[in-house]
């Protein structure tokens, strides 16, 4: 061994930064937006078609829009924008239809009343839900036909449904599917598990006809075949009938959610329950159906999804929702123009995905928060 | 508890009849059988008086008389002078035909919007979120009125159509394709194409059976290519081109030649395929995510590179997921093709449903063979969908 001079370092080398694609916002580019050479040419191309389409389409909802103006003329200028006036100017229409001016605060109020329920109904942490559930399924519909319509008694002049309109008529519709195809549905899927092979065969074969076919035809069929059906002095009023087409489809696909849920709760519960010496109703009502109904939250809340896109085809045997109300304004010649359509069917667009897009993120949240119950 | 276990113990049992589990079940039963014979009995009872009352016909004469209206798009010769029946082919066909043009064509867009939206790259994943989002929370029927009364009736006349390299026009009149005439040669080249298809599925089969025999490997993918275009193209250089191709042409004020989209099946065409990919999209990216990330990790550990490990581990399993749902989702898009009476394109419904019914008014009838087709269709494709579940249920997992 040489006597090698021995080398201490005492202060330490300065740090060098780190390398650039290893921290920060150019990192997360490196691996999110240009990880190859495909991902670069991927993000290069949806770079440009975003900076192609979404600017003109801004510019079209807002600087180059019409905002305000008696009449369409204005719109007619300005063909590159969007006219909101014209939504302006038929936004009474959009939501009454022709309900009497002068009565407009009954709408108001149910609406206002259901809203209230609802929010009680669906935020978690709120008292007594069960209340909530209670009245917006019994005594909510109840209230709402007497003020909508009208009764003698009350001193409420009655209101011919054939006068309800626009997004009146659009939850009013949706309304009722839900109200009645939740119970419906439940009893339908009890009825398709049951030990009687009658009941069974009457539910299989409800529920797999009504899903079987497009929702036109039974709304066809609930609006012509209907008034057969029934003596010749009933006459089904005209909003009635797509109604009653609305329940019964909704009560199909809502049997097929509940029976998802009802296979998902273990044999044990249902064990559990007979040793306890429950009948079927007992059973059912207190130990099954709450398990096996709060399971399937987020498919019932997804089915009132499409249920209330659904709502939009009743215009076919004559009732005038949203969208229906939509099309009538267009005929308004005073505000004709070439804008006018692609602003309403934007507006209407746009109306649908708030409420729509806000039931899915509510079914969302409900779901994680019942995975987190779960999770071990 | 049967009858044997109560006779001859200690007298007979205080219990009675009604509350025998079984008895009560055929008392039940019984109940909802006169209940609902006695809805179906006053129900059709009432229907014969109403129809009575109002002349409307009670049995299917209506078939083979006249209809007397005309349908702008049949398969099937057509004319004011068919009857009733023909016009319920008719409306059939097309329904059939739109179901047959937008499944392959949103199977194709929904695959490609839910790899996009599993892709790694952030940009391409959202805008399929987007897609997803905003198509699948608004109503086909605002879609539909969207592309037919705001976007092709706005297009300009065919004067001023817009064209793809002067073969394919679109204006207000519709979508212009070229139309492909055979030529002699074509006979040749339909027998090659036969030929290389018969070719492919033969070579696949003999691989299959190689590589359970001796584990060796064939290029499947490669070889089936090569046949596909391949003997197609011999054939084409052999016997010359199989078809030619016109194109529209303006003449005076319209487009004639080619094949003519009309503007309804355009739009209800173009709806339907965008709004049935946007859920096919998450069917897939639902099936993707299903499969166990410990399928990867262990397809890695045996040294299968990425496209490998897709191919034979995760896209097998999660096809099994795909399949059923992909399947309603065909199912829905041949019902909501119905939603064609909205904007006019004939279907079986804006013909019969529609036309027919307000014409007859036979209700009872017209909406009992409506109903009864898509029935058919839909127990078809369901039963369908069980024989290929069976055959791909995981073996040995007996009821999952």
């Amino acid at each position: 061994m040489s006597e090698a001079l021995a080398f201490v370092r005492e202060a330490s080398e300065p740090e060098e930064p780190p390398p650039t694609f290893s921290s920060g916002a150019a990192a997360w580019a490196k691996a999110n937006l240009f990880s190859s050479v495909g991902s670069s040419l991927t993000t290069l191309a949806f770079v440009g078609l975003v900076l192609s389409a979404l600017p003109p389409m801004i510019a079209w909802a807002t600087t180059n829009a019409v905002w305000s103006a008696p009449d369409g003329a204005l719109c007619r200028q300005h063909q590159d924008g969007a006219c909101w006036a014209f939504i302006f100017a038929k936004l009474d229409y959009l939501r009454f239809g022709s309900y009497p001016i002068s009565e407009r605060w009954r709408v108001n109020t149910v609406e206002a009343i259901g809203g209230c329920l609802i929010v009680w109904l669906l935020s978690p942490g709120a008292p007594r839900r069960d209340w909530a559930a209670l009245m917006f399924f019994s005594a909510y519909p109840i209230m709402a036909f007497v003020l909508l319509h009208g009764s003698a008694a009350l001193g409420l002049p009655i209101v011919d449904t054939l006068l309800w309109g626009g997004i009146l008529v659009s939850f009013v519709t949706a309304v009722v599917g839900i109200v009645f195809s939740l119970p419906l549905g439940v009893l339908l899927a009890l009825g398709r598990r049951s030990k009687m092979p009658v009941v069974r065969l009457a539910s299989v074969m409800f529920i797999e006809f009504v899903r079987g076919v497009p929702f036109i035809t039974i709304l066809f069929m609930a609006n012509t075949m209907l008034p057969l059906f029934v003596p010749e002095s009933w006459t089904p009023d005209r909003l009635l009938r797509p109604l009653v087409g609305i329940a019964l489809f909704s009560a199909a696909y809502m049997a097929e959610e509940v029976r998802g849920g009802l296979q998902l709760l273990g044999r044990g519960q249902y064990e559990g329950a007979m040793a306890l010496g429950l009948n079927y109703p007992l059973m059912m009502g207190l130990v099954v159906l709450p398990q096996a109904l709060t399971m399937v939250i987020p498919g019932i809340v997804n089915n009132f999804v499409g249920l209330f896109m659904d709502t939009t085809l009743v215009s076919i045997v004559g009732a005038t929702d949203f969208l229906e109300a939509m099309n009538n304004a267009f005929k308004d010649p005073a505000w004709s123009g070439p804008t006018i359509m692609a602003t309403g069917y934007v507006f209407a667009g746009m109306f649908y995905f708030v409420v729509d897009y806000g039931m899915t993120r509510y079914s969302a949240f409900v779901e994680r928060k019942l995975a987190k119950g779960r999770r071990r | 508890m049967g009858p044997g276990l109560m006779s001859g113990t200690e007298g007979p049992v205080n219990r009675a009849r009604y509350n025998d589990p079984r008895v009560r079940g055929v008392i039940y039963q019984a109940l909802l059988i006169a209940v609902i014979g006695a809805l179906i009995g006053r129900g059709g009872y009432n229907a014969y008086v109403n129809m009575q009352a109002r002349g409307i016909p009670m049995g299917f004469g209506f078939w083979n008389q006249i209809a007397g209206f005309e349908i702008n798009l049949h398969l099937i010769p057509y004319s004011g002078v068919s009857t009733y029946g023909r016009a319920f082919w008719v409306g059939l066909l097309n329904t059939l035909l739109i179901a047959a043009i937008c499944i392959p064509l949103a199977t194709l867009l929904g695959f490609a919007v839910g790899v996009a939206r599993l892709s790694p790259n952030w940009l391409s994943s959202r805008c399929a979120l987007i897609y997803t989002n905003a198509l699948r929370n608004t109503p086909l029927l605002l879609q539909l009125l969207f592309w037919y009364n705001a976007v092709l009736k706005s297009l300009p006349g065919p004067r001023q159509s817009l064209s793809l390299g002067d073969v394919v026009f679109l204006n207000n009149r519709g979508l212009f394709l070229p139309a492909a005439i055979p030529r002699p040669a074509a006979t040749a080249f339909l027998a090659a194409v036969a030929l290389a298809c018969a070719a492919a599925v033969a070579f696949r089969v003999w691989a299959r059976r190689r590589q359970n025999r001796t584990g060796a490997q064939a290029p499947v993918a490669l070889v089936s290519a090569a046949l596909l275009v391949g003997l197609p193209a011999l054939a084409t250089v052999a016997a010359g081109a199989p078809f030619s191709f016109e194109s529209a042409k303006l003449s005076g004020f319209n487009l004639k030649g080619g094949v003519q989209v009309i503007p309804e099946m355009a739009a209800l065409a173009f709806g339907l395929v965008t709004f049935t990919a946007a859920f096919i999209a998450e069917i897939v990216r639902a099936g993707v995510q299903a499969v166990p990330h410990g399928q990867v990790e262990a397809a890695a550990a045996l040294g299968l590179h990425r496209g490998l490990a897709t191919k034979l581990v995760i896209v097998p399993q999660a096809m099994r997921l795909i399949v059923p749902p992909l399947t309603s989702q065909y199912l829905n898009l041949i019902k909501n093709s119905s939603l064609a009476v909205f904007i006019g394109y004939p279907d079986l419904v804006q013909i019969f449903a529609g036309t027919v019914l307000n014409q007859t008014q036979a209700a009872v009838q017209v909406m009992a063979i409506t109903m009864a087709v898509y029935l058919a269709i839909s127990l078809g494709v369901a039963g369908a969908l069980n024989t290929y579940n069976a055959r791909h249920a995981l073996k040995g997992a007996a009821n999952v």
